[in-house]
């Protein structure tokens, strides 16, 4: 599996203070899969997304882009190796308008100079582009995304991180905030990209949901990834037990995987 | 849930009076309406207030406020404010004033006057973005700093600034309007492209709306936030001249109605105090509502001792209305 790994982090750790938050954490994402990530509050499943994505440096271990080891010091060298993280708090300006966030800090501009100006017609052009191919109908790219609903809000910002020729978009609970409609027109979504060939990690609380959308799952538990599964060979009840710690580790998931 | 779609569906187009009405844009349309009602009022009642002349002298009235507002619009954008504005235009005139004592080139002394309250904003804008200092005490500071330092450097002296340059530029102009009318017309039009049609101006409205999400998709949030104090400093400057010209000397006074004012006309211009959302127009028309408003209470005669009453009245009934947003 490792030989042509869409991205693979192995033996990551990361400690705050005297909390080690990631204590040896390994995953491996196959190209064009959906990944899931789970694991319990605190597992250290956020910290892990954020070691990968540059927001934080890990201190030990080693991340790596199609089998070329990668080291990134802030989000936008992860953005330019191809790798886009849609955080739950979704990085939008409710006060801008669609179009003004798909192309926030990397707006088409005319001219030269101070007289460089932004070209609004070939961005909000783009922009429809970007939202009209989407499951979730956006109402037009120059409203505000203050007057969006939560699923359409998340269908922007998952817009922009597929919208930039992205391998590798990092879902963080693409759904829990949304209601039932929403929540399945946002998974309508996630299909959609892994259509287009983009590899995904989705993070989720919801087991249904992981089974419905994913190729593999990998379980975190106190810092640790303690298990890799496919999909289709395990169940709900699995999962659960994994990620309690009612079924223990696999002994030789970390060791085997990820050397 | 399933209530949110039929509101969202781009709202307002086909819905009855009285919710369009609900979901007009009051804060925008407060400066533009007030000042329609007030030329209406004051036109009805000295019709030499609606004469020639005396909108002329309006406008050459309101050219510095204008420029300050449009300074402290920017600011505020970013969900910041420049309390120091007035002072440094102070500084700024000062400098002018004694660097065209010291060199007999107005010019020079222009571009030092501008530079010195430019330094100031950027000072301003570094403390704040870097140094993590709320705005409100950094140019609460500032404002000190730039009075003390003008009195400082003046010696609490006026200084005259004759020149023919700046006779002109308060005196003649291009038809009926002035320069000073002129310049701030083209800070404003310029302006107006920097806010909606340059990167940096979304970068400004971006860091005002929502500092973090900015931040996350890759704004250099510090950087604009010292931009755009030192781009009200450089204003400021600006502003510094047109006193100079208008006045015919530089005066270490504290200026202290034009801090307020340029506040004031921020707000009634409906450009929302927490960042984000911001035009130039509604400032610019709040700053000469405001002019207006003086002018007109003077032509009746009534004490300037009331000036403030009312300017102060008329903010605060504008910043109500800023209720009627939500």
């Amino acid at each position: 599996m490792t030989e042509s790994a869409a991205l693979a982090a192995s033996h990551i750790r990361k400690s705050f203070g005297n909390v080690h938050a990631l204590k040896d954490a390994s995953l491996t994402m196959i190209p064009g899969e959906v990944t899931a990530l789970i694991g319990d509050n605190g597992a250290g499943k956020s910290t892990l997304v954020r070691c990968i994505c540059g927001i934080h440096n890990p201190d030990a271990g080693q991340v790596s882009v199609n089998g070329e080891p990668v080291r990134f010091s802030n989000p936008e060298q992860a953005r330019k190796a191809g790798i886009e993280t849609v955080h739950q708090n979704l990085a939008l300006v409710e006060d801008l308008t669609v179009w003004q966030n798909l192309f926030l800090s990397r707006e088409l501009t005319s001219g030269f100079g101070p007289l460089r100006m932004m070209n609004r017609r070939a961005m909000t052009k783009e922009a429809t582009t970007m939202v009209s191919t989407l499951a979730i109908n956006v109402p037009s790219v120059k409203s505000r995304v203050r007057r969006l609903s939560g699923g359409q809000r998340q269908a922007v910002a998952i817009a922009r991180a597929a919208g930039w020729g992205s391998s590798i978009v990092i879902m963080d609970e693409p759904t829990a905030a949304l209601g039932v409609q929403e929540t399945a027109k946002v998974e309508e979504l996630i299909h959609d990209l892994k259509s287009r060939g983009i590899s995904i990690m989705l993070i989720s609380h919801n087991f249904d949901q992981v089974l419905r959308l994913s190729d593999a799952v990998t379980v975190m538990r106190s810092g640790r990834t303690v298990a890799s599964r496919r999909a289709a060979t395990t169940t709900g009840d699995e999962l659960v037990g994994l990620v309690t710690g009612a079924i223990p580790a696999d002994p030789d998931y970390v060791k085997g995987e990820s050397a | 849930m399933s209530t949110v779609s039929p509101a969202v569906t781009d709202a307002g187009e086909r819905v009855g009076l009285g919710s369009r009405l609900a979901s007009a844009p009051w804060p925008e349309l407060a400066a533009p309406l007030g000042l329609v009602a007030l030329i209406i009022v004051f036109g009805l009642l000295d019709p030499t207030f609606v004469s020639g002349g005396n909108i002329e002298a309006m406008l050459q009235a309101s050219a510095i406020l204008v420029v300050l507002a449009v300074g402290q619009t920017f600011v505020v954008a970013t969900a910041g404010i420049d309390l120091s504005m007035a002072s440094v235009m102070t500084l700024g005139a000062i400098v002018l004033g004694l660097v065209y004592t010291g060199t007999d080139n107005i010019w020079l002394a222009m571009v030092a006057g501008v530079a010195a309250a430019g330094a100031v904003g950027l000072i301003n804008g570094t403390i704040i973005a870097k140094g993590r200092i709320t705005d409100f005490i950094v140019t609460l500071g500032a404002l000190s700093a730039a009075s003390g330092l003008a009195l400082i450097i003046s010696d609490g002296k006026p200084i005259t600034v004759l020149n023919r340059a700046m006779l002109k530029l308060a005196s003649s102009g291009i038809g009926p309007l002035n320069w000073s009318v002129i310049i701030a017309a083209v800070v404003a039009v310029a302006a107006h492209f920097a806010l909606f049609n340059s990167r940096f101006g979304l970068h400004v409205l971006a860091t005002g709306g929502s500092e973090e999400s900015a931040r996350a998709v890759g704004v250099r949030t510090a950087r604009v936030k010292i931009a755009v104090y030192t781009l009200s400093g450089v204003l400021a400057g600006v502003g510094a001249i047109l006193l100079v010209a208008r006045v015919g000397a530089a005066e270490p006074a504290s200026n202290t109605s034009f801090l307020l004012n340029s506040v004031a006309a921020v707000v009634l211009g409906g450009v929302s105090l927490f960042g984000g959302r911001a035009t130039i127009i509604g400032p610019v028309m709040g700053a000469l509502l405001l002019t207006a408003l003086v002018n007109g209470l003077t032509l009746l005669g009534l004490s300037q001792f009331y000036q403030p009453l009312a300017v102060g009245i008329v903010v605060v009934l504008a910043a109500l209305l800023t209720r009627f947003q939500k």
